[in-house]
């Protein structure tokens, strides 16, 4: 056991740490496109965003190294520092496209997709296709050089901005579930395409609504074979997962509670002086401590080869349940402030603490519900028999 | 970045597990429990020939001058077979105090003898450590200590105590000492012995403690940590056997395994349980490669496994459905194991107000 980096990752972490210091005032203001853009411009340049994507593709073209990668994300998340563009067209269809797609496509979609320049959504869930995302019913029939699409995506976020969509659609109807699904990638501007904002129980919409009628799209822009889409999609499905329950988030919402129990009174008392309150905040920095070290473990199970198995199972349900509890923590310490929402008058952190406490839940549910994952935990970390097939 | 155990700690956990395997199943464990004997000669012995009584003692002294992850993992092991081997205080607790504040010649007169399993050791810190109950509580005077101690470890058997006094100072007393009587508790765990000693002006020798209390907060961390181990191999214990109980029991003609309600507990306590590893092998590694995070990992490790555990406990038993309550099955053994875990030197309210206090947020 050696938790230390050595000093060639320690030489790499000054580099990525003087980088940041040397660019703070380049750091782009939220929701400010074009200086977003810029910085993500620079990030590839200096390969801390696409770091190992190859060079042909407008990656950085270094080989994968998960201590360099973990750095640069404790680097940029201690210096609040805006990350590399990490929309789904970064973290779901680039790898996906690296390793099924065809030369024409990497060529084609990676680069632009990583400058920031084409924004990308995911049609995956349907109202009827939920955990069983298998059972999905949009079609895609042939119709000369194209597929023509029917049917209703939902959960789509950002599909509003979106100027492309990668798309499960059923092109073999006859086929048993999973064996009769493609995988198409197309425009958002392909007429017969309607998209409705889906507003969620925060008061926002977050994620759309999106309805194709007799949509064309060309028969070359199907990635895989036809039929295999069920498995060019989990080519990256385990990557959400791995990313939904992340304990730097935890970490930092923790010292967020901490300031802010010290720093708010009720009554005239501290509520960190709150015996029960104080409880409460050591319990949930046990869990903290306990994913992060859960974490670390994981990354030297990536490192040596070992199967990682329960360790990386385990970390969508644990740490999306505890940022929800953090985030109730502080509610409930913030008491009537808590429930204060929208513009009102004496809200704090702009109604962050009961943004995420709302959001959260929809995390819980949301890349394989709590209870999908724990059948998964059940199935292959213990070994436990699947329930028995029903009809259909 | 290397954090998992080594070849040599991942042979050291299956030879143990292999010995315990043989020398101390169930039936062995029932026999000490239903039998009221000090201590398991024969489980001791079996351990000593691994080298467990010395594993921190410095070889010097005859041990095998090993780490505190070294000492969990045993102790994880133990917990997994809710062995009844006096573990924590001869050779974690004792050592511990003989190494940081013995004299050479307090040195030289014990720790061959504990790291050799001819000698073992009782341990009475609870009260120094702000828990004193129905007004316990040693003090020193011109050598010699007056009043009682409560929930000392390993009592059974043991030829020397390491006593603390109400000021955090240490002494070691000889079990055969004129004024010293030590009396069993019986508690809801029999596979561990603990007890009372009372002081009557009791002959004592001190260690060299300064300042006071600070070797006494290496034992409190030191226990702690191992407490935790304990409890994660005894919770790890429970989570198997629940799960093969669940691929093994049939109803409705199925296994119950295939239920998801039955699934979901076992997934539940799983996903509680395996973060828990990590957390107890970074409190051991910190307890002495990061002194700066040893205490507050310590007391985590301490009160969330104290709360995992029991969790686990009540799970796996119901999993087990109505053989999980019989004495039969033998369950219990591990529920109550954890449950002496949980509330000696501290249960997990404490111990978190401890932690507190470590941050300066009480």
């Amino acid at each position: 056991m050696d938790l230390a980096y050595g000093p060639r990752y320690e030489a790499f972490r000054r580099e990525v740490s003087d980088f940041l210091v040397a660019h703070r005032e380049r750091f782009p203001r939220p929701g400010a496109r074009d200086e977003s853009l810029a910085w993500q411009k620079l990030l590839l340049e200096h390969g801390y965003a696409a770091r190992t994507i190859p060079r042909e593709f407008g990656g950085f073209g270094a080989e994968p190294d998960i201590l360099e990668s973990r750095i640069i994300a404790e680097e940029f998340n201690s210096a609040k520092a805006p990350t590399g563009l990490a929309g789904q067209g970064v973290s779901m269809l680039v790898p996906t496209l690296l390793e099924v797609g065809s030369d024409e496509q990497k060529r084609r979609w990676i680069p632009p997709t990583l400058a920031g320049e084409i924004i990308w959504c995911q049609g995956y869930s349907e109202p009827g296709a939920g955990s069983d995302l298998a059972s999905i019913s949009t079609s895609a029939v042939e119709d000369g050089d194209d597929f023509v699409i029917n049917g209703q995506k939902i959960w789509t976020s950002t599909a509003a901005q979106a100027d492309m969509i990668f798309c499960l659609v059923r092109t073999e109807p006859q086929a048993p579930k999973h064996a009769g699904i493609s995988y198409l990638i197309f425009s958002m501007k392909s007429p017969g395409i309607e998209v409705r904002p889906l507003k969620t129980m925060t008061g926002h919409a977050e994620f759309n609504e999106v309805f194709f009628t007799d949509v064309r799209v060309p028969r070359s822009q199907i990635v895989g074979e036809r039929g295999e889409g069920w498995r060019v999609a989990n080519t990256t499905l385990g990557h959400e997962r791995g990313m939904l329950g992340d304990p730097n988030a935890a970490e930092t919402r923790l010292a967020a509670i901490i300031d802010l129990m010290r720093e708010e009174t009720a009554g005239g008392e501290r509520l960190i002086d709150n015996p029960v309150l104080l409880d409460r905040l050591m319990r949930l920095q046990a869990r903290v401590l306990s994913m992060k070290f859960n974490a670390l473990r994981l990354v030297s199970a990536r490192l040596s080869g070992e199967p990682a198995m329960l360790v990386a199972l385990v970390v969508k349900l644990q740490g999306c349940e505890l940022n929800h509890q953090l985030a109730a923590l502080a509610i409930d310490a913030l008491g009537e402030l808590g429930v204060l929402y929208g513009e009102s008058p004496h809200l704090r952190d702009h109604g962050g603490w009961q943004q995420r406490y709302m959001f959260d839940l929809g995390l819980i549910i949301g890349g394989g519900t709590a209870q999908i994952q724990k059948n998964i935990i059940s199935e292959r970390g213990l070994g436990m028999p699947r329930e028995p097939k029903s009809e259909g | 970045m290397d954090f998992a155990l080594s070849q040599d700690q991942k042979l050291m956990q299956a030879s143990l597990v292999g010995t315990l395997e043989r020398i101390c199943p169930l039936s062995r464990v029932r026999a000490y429990a239903e039998s009221g004997e000090d201590v398991a000669h024969d489980v001791w012995r079996g351990l000593t020939e691994l080298g467990v009584p010395g594993i921190l003692i410095d070889e010097e002294h005859g041990g095998v001058g090993l780490k505190l992850l070294d000492a969990a993992l045993v102790a994880e092991a133990l917990g997994g077979h809710v062995a009844p081997a006096p573990f924590l205080g001869s050779a974690v607790l004792a050592p511990l105090a003989l190494m940081n504040a013995g004299s050479p010649s307090q040195k030289a007169a014990w720790l061959p003898r504990l790291a050799a399993g001819e000698a073992l050791a009782g341990v009475a810190i609870g009260e120094a450590l702000g828990a004193a109950r129905d007004g316990a509580g040693v003090t020193a005077n011109n050598g010699r200590l007056t009043g009682n101690a409560l929930f000392v470890i390993d009592v059974a058997g043991a030829d020397v105590f390491v006593v603390a006094d109400s000021s955090g100072g240490l002494h070691l007393v000889n079990s055969g000492e004129k004024g010293l009587t030590a009396i069993g508790l019986t508690t809801i765990d029999l596979t561990r012995r603990l007890g009372e000693l009372r002081f009557d002006a009791t002959p004592a020798e001190p260690l060299d403690c300064a300042p006071p209390d600070a070797v006494l907060a290496r034992l409190r961390d030191a226990a702690w940590t191992i407490l935790a181990a304990d409890m994660l191999g005894a919770g790890q214990a429970m989570l198997d056997k629940a799960v093969a109980y669940a691929k093994e029991r049939r109803q409705f003609g199925r296994l119950i395994g295939s239920f998801q309600a039955v699934k979901h507990l076992c997934a539940e306590v799983a996903a509680e349980l395996e973060p828990c590893r990590s957390l107890v092998w970074y409190a051991a590694h910190a307890f002495d490669a990061i002194p700066g995070e040893a205490s507050l990992t310590a007391a985590h490790a301490k009160a969330h496994l104290s709360e995992v555990s029991r969790f686990v406990a009540r799970t796996a038993t119901e999993v087990h459905g109505g053989m999980g309550f019989t004495d039969l099955v033998g369950l219990h053994y591990w529920f109550k194991r954890v449950g002496l875990d949980r509330q000696l030197l501290g249960g997990p309210e404490r111990v978190r107000r401890e932690a507190a206090r470590m941050q300066g947020l009480a």
